[in-house]
């Protein structure tokens, strides 16, 4: 009894003290009654006597008495938390060891269920004590979901947090997280201020997200002129603007200078419900088929009396004319406001170098993709000359391939790996089938091979819908591959299409090699270049033109296994790329892959340029980026890297 | 003979760094019949797309007529038009058309599309077309495909498609090559004919179609004229029998 | 009829019986209709045979672009379409006019001009989300500057798109990508939703003419039928004239050495947009007619593949014959809707059961892969082989 009296008072003189000296169930049985029947207006201070308390079970018991799973015993009031093994018998737990200390049937004890104004305040107790936790896991979490939605309650609980916090980095999310709440919370002035220009090299949407809210406005009227520094801009109404004339005249009308006009509608409906035998004020109603008759006819209402007279157009001008709009900022404190325009200024810029950072890696990675697509291309069309309408068919095989690959091998990493010399091989397979059967007798007949070639295409791409269906098959890419490469809170590119940009990168330098360094290169350009002299000279143009053909629909099918990672694998695959992929290799210079690489850089630089113009329509993008390819050659019919002379000619 | 009818004034043109005209002048003067000859290599062709408007000089300047009216400009249609006419080295007509229809095609009439649409064969132009053919010694074949011609009656009828464009200068890229020894002999008849009215150029390898020729030769060397004058003249030069005879 | 036709017409007696076999054809038609005769030919059957004639129509026109002045054009679907969008315009908003007249009748006040319009702006334009008409629609009220829009608009942009491409001397297949191009961003353009021509849903209802609500639609489909008919025998004598004319001689010069035609003197450039331009409004015509027989048109039909088939058609019927193009596309076409509509019977294999509606494309693509290399000259190369007994 005498600790009891002795724990009271000094409760009394100071709350720490009584927690330091007594159990933790000795602490909460003195705020039992305010615990069973807590209120937001007698809670606090038990929860700052039991945070004060510390540790684990002080958490634990705040959870409980949040998640509405305390408990007390009726007799005693003692507090305890419950587990039941059938409806009517209850083992209860002491709150301290979690040790059952008896048990009790369904009346005897009672549930203890806090409002949720109550709730909320545990909850924000509980972000204090786990911001502080000795846990760092905790705290990290802790801080993590209070990220999401900060209030103003958590400041001071993050204040208490920052100064305590030792480990580095978490230590500057928590100030991040201070500092932003800070900017909208906090009393004073200069602190808030301090704060907001923290910011100003921050990028983050959160920051904005604050930021922004400071420089709301509302739009205010006055019949004098605002004094110079009391708005923040003035308006005038617009009709095609965000502040229509109605607008500003529904304004006025509210503040009770000027009667209501009455709109079209109205004056309708009004005419409408005063027909009389086919007339509305003596005017025939069939001649009421304009504007200016339904005017006529409801003034000769108002005149009546029937309805309130109209306000004319001038009227509502002169209205509107005669009073001043101005917007002025919700924040009252104008450094703040100053403070926040700077940093949002000096953020927006940053915003804006990021996002053509951004828009940089988006143009090079479609780049990379119509290099990609085109490459092969390069080769069949560039080099050989020979157009094969059928390339985007080999794509969409080698994207096949990679499906049917992953549908024997699960193991992603693995099944991509065989999957591309697997696409390599079957497409090589099938473009020197084709080069064998159909091409070889072709050749200087380009627009015969272009016709036959198509006739390919179209089989093949029904035998793909025949085989697989129309759905869509999913090439799933590695766990490696997924997400995205955050460099900051702007700037972002997936894995896949990094790995898309390595690839080209290795394609264009294996190429590049095989075409100039290599014996087959070399025969190639000969062959090429004069099939008599080469076949003369001990070279089998036939075999060369067959390796060629099938090395360049070898590498379509490779393409189409990366195409396959990020985009859809239906048999429609190829002919979304082929009109890209030749005009690729046109724009870029038929007959080295430099201009193959020029082409795609152009290609899908325009087109992403356009898009960030426009960037909710793609399908504006890929049109004008069309006409745009027209007009350019125009000025550069042979490409960006063109061969000149007579050898290039005719 | 009145003057220089094709001025070529300082023309060079390069390709990929190969300088395939250097410094190219020379004269040719209205009435002229002259040859060209030169190795492989030495720009003819080159030389025959400029003055045609098929390729543009990188520098130089090319005049035409009395007027002095720059060719470098002008489209390969509208030179045609004003009169400098051209044979291409392999025989080029249209061989699945009659030799009646080509030549028709290329009589010297407007060429604008609506006049083309709506002409009307006539009495007039069907003599000038039967004129050409008798010159060209293909009166009897005008209803043939030009396709089932022989090598050399296509030749000729090439070089009667010039004719009945009624041109004042005519570029003939190796008339001989492919030719029997007879119709080589015809082939320099009908050339010097037709020099009687107008200027001729003719480039050729065939030394003995040059000679029969009789005319003023010029030799093309790396771009430039390496000589000029008669043959029995150039054929004494010393630098033209190193280079060009290949010694 | 005027001397020199019927002079034109005693040196070319294939046109003659080819114009014959055409009336011959409508008339048998006719007679088998069931508006005008014994109703064994279905009004559904008249209108795919309407939409054939079309086809043979645009067949000419890829014929002259391609067979004859040699441009393997893969964008004269995009005019068929463009004529269809154009003629589609006036019949979309005047029939909704007309709906949105009735059901002015019944309401309290007569409708203000602004309110018509409003009325028909939504129910074009509700399902793409808007109801404001575009500024192309300015003249779809007035139909015959529509009608003369569907060679305008077209024509134009032949004009445009051949001069910048025959300008910059592009040529052979850099030519055909180009024309692929061009009609793929015409199709992109048009699936967008403020294309102004109600995105992918396109214009519908076409088959219902303004204001002939109470006609059959056994009717129409026979005035439509007579209409391509005729747009089909005018456009074989057109063409025919063309090419056997001096131009049509010009023409082929261009084809088979486009340099010598130059240096001939003729500005080939000219002579290759004309040609372009002109097959260009013939396709729309074509597509004008067609389209009000399909009933709707959407930016798919314009995609590049319908070009492709194009292509197909002419090039398996026999380019640079006219007649060859149009059996090609009568044959192909007709065949395409038989099997692709089911209607052919499937063939079981014991192991398989070859369904026509699945293999119908293999076959074909394959089909015509044998045509360009074993017989480049197509359907009516046999026929001339026939005719002339063996002889090449």
């Amino acid at each position: 009894m005498f600790r009891i009296i002795l724990f009271a008072l000094c409760c009394l003189v100071h709350t720490n003290i009584a927690s330091a000296q007594g159990t933790f169930q000795d602490l909460v049985q003195y705020h039992a009654p305010n615990i069973i029947k807590g209120s937001v207006k007698t809670a606090p201070p038990v929860i700052t006597d039991i945070q004060n308390f510390g540790g684990p079970v002080a958490t634990d018991f705040l959870l409980a008495w949040q998640s509405k799973e305390l408990w007390f015993r009726k007799s005693d009031d003692r507090l305890i938390t419950v587990t039941t093994t059938d409806k009517k018998t209850y083992t209860l737990l002491d709150l301290q060891t979690g040790d059952a200390i008896g048990s009790a049937t369904k009346s005897e004890i009672k549930q203890i269920k806090p409002n949720s104004g109550l709730r909320g305040m545990l909850g924000t107790s509980l972000v204090a004590s786990q911001l502080i936790s000795d846990d760092i896991n905790t705290r990290t979490a802790s801080l993590r979901s209070l990220a999401r939605d900060p209030k103003l309650t958590h400041l001071a609980p993050l204040r208490v947090a920052v100064a305590k916090e030792t480990d580095p980095d978490l230590l500057v999310k928590m100030t991040r997280l201070e500092r932003l709440l800070t900017t909208q919370y906090d009393t004073n002035s200069y602190e808030r201020v301090k704060a907001i220009n923290s910011f100003s090299n921050d990028l983050g949407l959160d920051v904005r997200g604050r930021l922004n809210p400071i420089l709301d406005t509302q739009i205010q009227l006055s019949k004098t002129a605002p004094d110079h520094g009391k708005f923040a801009q003035i308006i005038t109404p617009n009709a095609n603007g965000e502040f229509t004339p109605t607008d500003a005249y529904a304004m006025i009308v509210a503040q009770g200078w000027a009667e209501p006009d009455i709109t079209t509608d109205e004056k309708r409906q009004a005419i409408i419900n005063n027909i009389e035998n086919g007339s509305v004020a003596g005017i025939d109603i069939k001649t009421l088929d304009t504007a200016q008759s339904r005017d006529a006819a409801y003034a000769a209402l108002a005149k009546l009396g029937t309805v309130p007279t109209d306000v004319s157009d001038a009227d509502i001008q002169a209205a509107i004319n005669t009073t001043h709009f101005y917007t002025t900022y919700l924040e009252k404190d104008p450094a703040v406001v100053a403070a926040t325009i700077e940093t949002l200024d000096s953020i927006n810029t940053r915003v804006g170098i990021s996002n053509t950072i951004d828009l940089f890696l988006d143009g090079l990675s479609l780049a990379s993709i119509f290099f990609l697509a085109a490459i092969g291309l390069a080769i069949t069309f560039g080099v050989m000359g020979v157009i094969n309408m059928a390339h985007g068919e080999f794509i969409m095989m080698g994207a096949y391939t990679g499906y049917l690959v992953q549908q024997i091998i699960t193991n992603y990493t693995l099944s991509i790996i065989i999957a591309i010399p697997a696409a390599f091989m079957v497409t090589f397979a099938a473009g020197v089938l084709m080069e064998r059967l159909i091409i070889r007798h072709l050749y200087h007949r380009p627009l015969e091979t272009l016709l036959a070639t198509f006739g390919v295409s179209i089989a093949l791409q029904q035998l793909a819908k025949n085989i697989f269906g129309t759905q869509a098959r999913p090439l799933t890419s590695p766990d490696w591959l997924g997400g995205a490469w955050q460099i900051n809170d702007v700037i972002s590119i997936s894995w896949i299409r990094v790995a898309i940009f390595v690839l080209s990168i290795l394609f264009f330098l294996m190429l590049w090699f095989t075409l100039n360094k290599t014996r087959l290169g070399l025969e190639t350009r000969a062959v090429t270049q004069n099939p008599r002299m080469a076949a003369s000279m001990g070279i089998n143009p036939a075999k060369i033109n067959m390796l060629t053909f099938g090395l360049g629909s070898g590498i379509a099918g490779i393409a189409g296994v990366a195409i396959g990672l990020f985009a859809k694998v239906t048999s429609e695959l190829g002919s979304d790329y082929i009109v890209q992929s030749f005009m690729t290799v046109v724009v870029g210079g038929v007959g080295n892959i430099w201009g193959t690489l020029a082409g795609a850089a152009m290609i899908g630089f325009l087109q992403k340029g356009i898009e960030w113009f426009n960037p909710s329509n793609t399908l504006a993008a890929q049109t004008f980026m069309i006409v745009f390819i027209i007009i350019f050659i125009q000025f550069r019919p042979r490409g960006i890297i063109a061969l000149r002379g007579r050898a290039a000619g005719d | 003979m009145s003057g220089a009818i094709l001025e070529v004034d300082a023309i060079s043109v390069s390709f990929d760094g190969f300088k395939a005209i250097n410094k190219l002048s020379f004269n040719i003067d209205s009435g002229e019949l002259r040859a060209i000859i030169g190795p492989n290599g030495a720009g003819k062709t080159t030389f025959m797309d400029i003055i045609t408007g098929k390729t543009r000089p990188d520098s130089g300047d090319v005049l035409w007529g009395d007027k002095n009216i720059s060719l470098i400009k002008k489209s390969e249609s509208d030179i045609a038009n004003m009169g400098v006419c051209r044979k291409f080295q392999k025989p080029t007509v249209f061989e699945d058309q009659s030799v009646n229809d080509n030549l028709t095609m290329a009589l010297k009439n407007n060429r604008g599309p609506l006049s083309v649409l709506f002409y009307r064969p006539n009495q007039a132009d069907q003599e000038k077309v039967d004129n050409i053919a008798t010159d060209i010694g293909l009166s009897d074949q005008l209803d043939r495909r030009a396709g089932d011609l022989s090598h050399g009656q296509k030749q000729w009828l090439e070089i009667g498609m010039l004719l009945a464009q009624d041109p004042q200068l005519l570029l003939v890229d190796e008339p001989a090559a492919g030719m029997t020894l007879d119709e080589r002999n015809q082939t320099v008849a009908l050339l010097q004919r037709a020099a009687k009215t107008r200027a001729v150029v003719v480039v050729e390898h065939d030394m003995e179609f040059i000679r029969n020729l009789d005319c003023k030769v010029t030799v093309l060397h790396e771009g430039s004229v390496l000589a000029e004058g008669t043959l029995d003249h150039v054929t004494k030069n010393q630098t033209v029998i190193d280079v060009y005879l290949g010694r | 009829m005027n001397g020199p036709l019927i002079k034109f017409l005693k040196q070319h007696p294939s046109v003659l019986i080819f114009l014959t076999i055409l009336s011959m054809f409508t008339v048998l038609i006719s007679i088998g209709s069931e508006a005008f005769g014994y109703g064994f030919v279905s009004t559904s059957l008249v209108k795919t045979l309407g939409k054939t004639l079309c086809f043979c129509l645009i067949a000419l026109a890829m014929d002259l672009v391609w067979g004859y002045c040699g441009i393997l054009s893969l964008g004269h679907f995009a005019f068929f379409g463009l004529g269809g969008y154009m003629i589609g315009m006036w019949l979309m908003y005047e029939r909704t006019r007309l709906i949105v007249m009735e059901s002015a009748q019944n309401a309290q006040l007569p409708m203000t001009t602004q309110e018509i319009q409003d009325a028909i702006g939504t129910q074009i334009f509700g399902v793409v989300g808007g109801s404001e008409f575009p500024v192309i629609w300015a003249f779809s009220h007035l139909f015959w500057v529509q009608l003369l829009l569907v060679i305008l608009v077209p024509g134009l942009l032949a004009l445009i798109f051949g001069w910048l491409a025959f300008r910059s001397r592009v040529t052979g297949v850099y030519l055909s990508i180009l024309t692929q191009a061009m009609t793929l961003a015409l199709a992109l353009y048009l699936f967008q939703n403020d294309s102004g021509l109600r995105g992918n849903n396109g214009l519908s209802g076409l088959q219902n003419l303004p204001g002939l609500e109470g006609t059959a639609q056994s009717v129409i489909s026979m005035w439509f039928f007579w209409g391509s008919a005729f747009a089909l025998g005018m456009g074989y004598l057109l063409v025919k004239l063309l090419t056997e004319s001096k131009i049509g001689n010009v023409i082929r010069g261009i084809r088979d050495d486009e340099q010598r035609v130059r240096f001939l003197g003729y500005n080939v450039e000219v002579y290759k947009l004309f040609i372009f331009t002109i097959t260009a409004i013939i396709a729309a015509i074509g597509g004008a007619l067609y389209y009000p027989q399909a009933g709707i048109i959407n930016p798919a039909e314009i995609a590049p593949i319908a070009s492709i088939y194009l292509a197909v058609w002419v090039a398996i019927g026999g380019r640079g014959r006219l007649y060859g193009a149009v059996i090609g596309a009568a044959v192909v076409s007709l065949l395409s809707s038989w099997f692709t509509g089911g209607q052919a019977p499937n063939i079981p294999l014991g192991f398989a059961t070859l369904n026509w509606v699945d293999w119908w494309l293999v076959l074909l693509g394959l089909s015509f892969v044998i045509v360009t290399l074993y017989a480049p000259k197509g359907i009516g190369g046999l026929f001339d082989k026939l005719t002339k007994g063996g002889t090449s």
